[in-house]
């Protein structure tokens, strides 16, 4: 069953030129896809290729130009189930600073439940549990400035979850983390996705993109590939084309066929490459 | 024109709560023409360590000497020191405030006093190097530029300021793929045309391990390793002990010596591991 | 660092002073600010910073934690003692080249000390021993009857709950900018009073632009978040006036009498 459902959605910004007349700018041109309930999608592409403005129309926070949104059924444009479509697809986003409300964590988290109009013994339960599915129950009364940059994104997971969404949209959640904030993000992404929840993440990290079932490639406002991570890197052109750079692994694999060495191209990480070589020189 | 660090010591807060010790006792060398690539967490010390070189932090301790001339002994100006070592910051992007490019990557040259003529000359100059179309750009806002572009344009402001020494922390930090190797093509370019040193900050070990001559591994206020890339790199349990990784393709070569026996692997790179798994498909067919 | 600035932090615990009702405190506050300009002697001082020790002592925030906050402010006391030592005249206790320090002065200089000091510590005190949410929320209580008279007491406590939250981030934000202008020459302490203001403008502009992009930013997380304006909303911790609220009532009442009764000590 798809949570998702995408319908030939046109997004335009309107610019103000120099003098003064004003111009439109097509980001998103005709995009339509499904998203599974309970799948973990990568979005990838360039810098202004789409992939923000096609977050933030996933829920609500921008309304389609043209084309339409769904939301289990639900149109994003229906002012009147804005807030419940908001409170199932929930959203992370890059800077870990500037997400965070209030100055006491466990109060942050308890700002999405207030918002809803939840019971203060349910928004309780609500804020412990999130706070410790992101393993930051320990520092709830702690000031968000004593935070590194890692644990104040974990912070931003939990203010989420505490809404008890079915789908998480994280924007670039790691671009801003060091390498331990961002496999410990990654891996409570992946953790959350095995519970059930359905994570749509975009990301420039090539490794992050192949932890996911499927792989959205956007470029110039629509989607250049839709495919399963092998799919995608197994196509040295179809990265290129894209402005993507290949995984480690990858890039070792496409480097040996350069050698005039078989290799088949569904590998894609080092455990199959390595696993392969194994198989090859028993 | 290299640099030799000696004994070098800095707390931060000294007799406060907040008091942490961010340099203990650091010395290296780095020579005439390298890039050297600094490695280590966050709040290893690093950023600090870095402030130090450019003078904007002055070590409680110990002497920095660059090309012969002292510049902890109080008697350097703080403008000589910076026009010697240029340090462009994380995300450089955000400290871009004048109308024009042009004027904005003026900015430092003019702080030196230069003369006109030179200061238009250098702007050119330093724009065209971190690869961005003078003519085209210079009469442009910095706030209408792409990310990536933004980026270049705070580099250039610290490359017309001519410095020996230019150094870069997590230049690629938050840009796509296509960015990224872009502004690594333009640190090698840069280092191919001025032949100056260039200090590289970064948490990606596979653009250290490219790009490096020698590599300075930072953990708690001290300098844990100090060698070339391959020398610091081969420590990979070091490394991971202190929460650092190795250049994943590193990582894939450990695992296969692990799985094929008498196969010793010394790749730093991804087309000397090619080589080395290429030789080993041969050698068993 | 901004890490050392008690002033403004919340001190976590679980003790009675904790435990009150954010407007019990707010209006405590208040009163004492007043009391300390009611007061006209030292035995009133005194009796205040009685009243203070107590309430710190019942707060359990270490003593030295509170002193390490008025560090920062240290000058302005130093400042207000000086200014006020040399700038009376009276009886003449030392006289030296130009300077003079009278009696009435001394005695000014160290009642102003005093009283600034007394100041700083009860208003930090009712910040470390509130979340800053439970302050915003007893602020917003406490305005909203003049909400009908068209005061946004809510966006008035929201603002604050920001404001509270982005000082130490903007704080970090303006460092940054200093550096990296500095790192490109940039002289901040030379050059006449013009000179001055002008090399401000590359600090200023960057730092507008920063503030402007972290306002949109957390305007769109918190739409994200679902957040419609005050109406319908809920609290995790709803705040309640006990009957603990009503003793610390009658205490501040007792107190402000005896406050006022040291006039004629």
């Amino acid at each position: 069953m798809s949570i998702i459902s995408v319908q030939n959605l046109i997004y335009e910004y309107v610019r103000t030129l120099e003098d003064g007349s004003t111009r439109k700018y097509r980001a998103i041109d005709g995009v339509s896809f499904d998203i599974e309930a309970g799948s973990f999608v990568a979005i990838i592409g360039r810098n202004g290729s789409g992939k923000s403005t096609l977050a933030k129309n996933l829920n609500g926070l921008l309304v389609p130009d043209e084309g339409r949104v769904l939301i289990d059924g639900m149109d994003t444009a229906d002012d009147d189930l804005i807030w419940d479509i908001r409170s199932r697809i929930a959203m992370v986003f890059q800077n870990p600073d500037n997400q965070i409300v209030s100055s006491i964590i466990e109060d942050d988290v308890a700002f999405g439940p207030e918002n809803l109009g939840i019971e203060p013994d349910e928004i309780r339960r609500r804020v412990d549990e999130a706070l410790n599915a992101v393993g930051m129950y320990e520092h709830r009364m702690k000031g968000a400035h004593m935070l590194s940059g890692g644990q104040k994104q974990r912070v931003a997971i939990a203010g989420a979850l505490a809404m008890r969404p079915d789908c998480i949209i994280f924007d670039e959640p790691t671009a801003m983390l060091d390498p331990k904030g961002r496999s410990q993000v990654m891996h409570i992404i992946k953790q959350l996705n095995a519970e059930g929840i359905t994570a749509i993440l975009i990301t420039h990290f090539m490794e992050e993109a192949q932890e996911a079932d499927r792989i959205i490639v956007m470029k110039d406002g629509s989607v250049y590939s839709d495919s399963t991570p092998e799919e995608f890197f197994a196509d040295r052109e179809k990265i290129k084309g894209a402005g993507m750079a290949m995984p480690p692994a990858v890039d070792l694999r496409e480097r040996i066929a350069d050698r005039g060495v078989d290799i088949p191209e569904e590998i894609m990480t080092g455990e199959t490459l390595v696993d392969y070589i194994v198989e090859q020189v028993k | 024109m290299a640099i030799e660090v000696k004994n070098i010591s800095y707390t931060y807060s000294p007799g406060l709560p907040g008091e942490t010790l961010a340099l203990d006792d650091v010395s290296f060398e780095i020579e005439d023409g390298q890039i050297c690539g600094i490695i280590g967490h966050t709040g290893s010390g690093k950023s600090t360590l870095l402030q130090t070189l450019n003078g904007l932090i002055k070590p409680s301790q110990g002497s920095i000497t660059i090309d012969g001339d002292c510049i902890t002994d109080g008697s350097t100006k703080l403008v000589e020191i910076r026009k010697k070592v240029g340090l462009v910051f994380q995300y450089p992007e955000y400290q871009l405030f004048e109308e024009t490019v042009a004027k904005d990557v003026a900015f430092g040259p003019k702080n030196l006093g230069l003369e006109h003529d030179e200061i238009d000359r250098r702007v050119r100059e330093a724009i065209e190097l971190v690869g961005l179309d003078y003519d085209s750009i210079c009469e442009k806002s910095p706030f209408e530029l792409s990310g990536g572009q933004k980026r270049r344009v705070a580099i250039a402001g610290v490359i017309a300021m001519n410095p020996k020494i230019l150094i870069l922390d997590e230049p690629t930090a938050g840009l796509d793929p296509g960015a990224h190797a872009d502004v690594i093509r333009m640190v090698r370019n840069i280092h191919e045309e001025l032949g100056i040193i260039i200090i590289l900050v970064s948490h990606n070990m596979t653009d250290i391990a490219n790009i490096s001559d020698k590599v300075i591994v930072v953990n708690k206020a001290k300098i844990v390793a100090d060698g070339t890339a391959r020398e610091v790199f081969s420590r990979r349990e070091f490394l991971q002990s202190m929460g650092l990784d190795v250049p994943p393709v590193i990582d894939i070569m450990h695992t296969l010596e692990t799985r094929v026996e008498g196969f010793h692997s010394v790749a730093i790179n991804a087309d000397e591991a090619a080589d080395e798994i290429c030789t080993l498909l041969k050698q068993k067919k | 660092m901004i890490r050392d600035i008690t002033l403004g932090q919340y001190y976590p615990g679980k003790s009675v002073i904790h435990s009150l009702d954010a407007r019990t405190k707010i209006i405590a506050t208040l009163l004492f600010i007043v009391e300390l300009f009611v007061v006209n002697n030292f035995w009133g001082f005194l009796i205040a910073a009685w009243a203070m020790f107590s309430v710190i002592f019942a707060s359990k925030v270490p003593v030295g934690f509170i002193f390490r906050g008025l560090a920062p402010v240290f000058f302005i006391i130093i400042f207000t003692f000086v200014i006020n030592l040399f700038m009376c005249d009276g009886k003449v206790l030392v006289h030296w080249w130009i300077f003079t320090i009278t009696y009435e002065g001394l005695r000014r200089a160290a009642f102003m000390a005093v009283r600034l000091i007394l100041l700083i510590i009860g208003s930090s005190l009712m910040t470390l021993c509130t979340k800053p949410i439970e302050l915003t929320d007893g602020l917003e209580k406490l305005l909203k009857p003049f909400s009908k008279l068209g005061l946004p007491s809510h966006e008035i406590a929201l603002m604050m709950t920001i404001a509270l939250r982005f000082i130490p981030t903007l704080m970090e934000e303006t460092d940054k900018i200093i550096k990296a202008q500095q790192a490109r020459g940039a002289d901040f302490e030379s050059g006449n009073l013009i000179q001055r203001a002008k090399s401000l403008i590359p600090i200023l502009i960057p730092l507008f632009i920063s503030s402007f992009r972290i306002a949109q930013e957390l305007a769109l997380a918190m739409e994200a978040r679902c957040y419609n304006g005050g109406g319908g909303r809920t609290r995790m911790n709803e705040i309640h006036f006990r009957r603990r609220d009503a003793a610390a009532a009658i205490v501040l009442i007792l107190f402000l009498a005896i406050i006022i009764a040291s006039r004629w000590i």
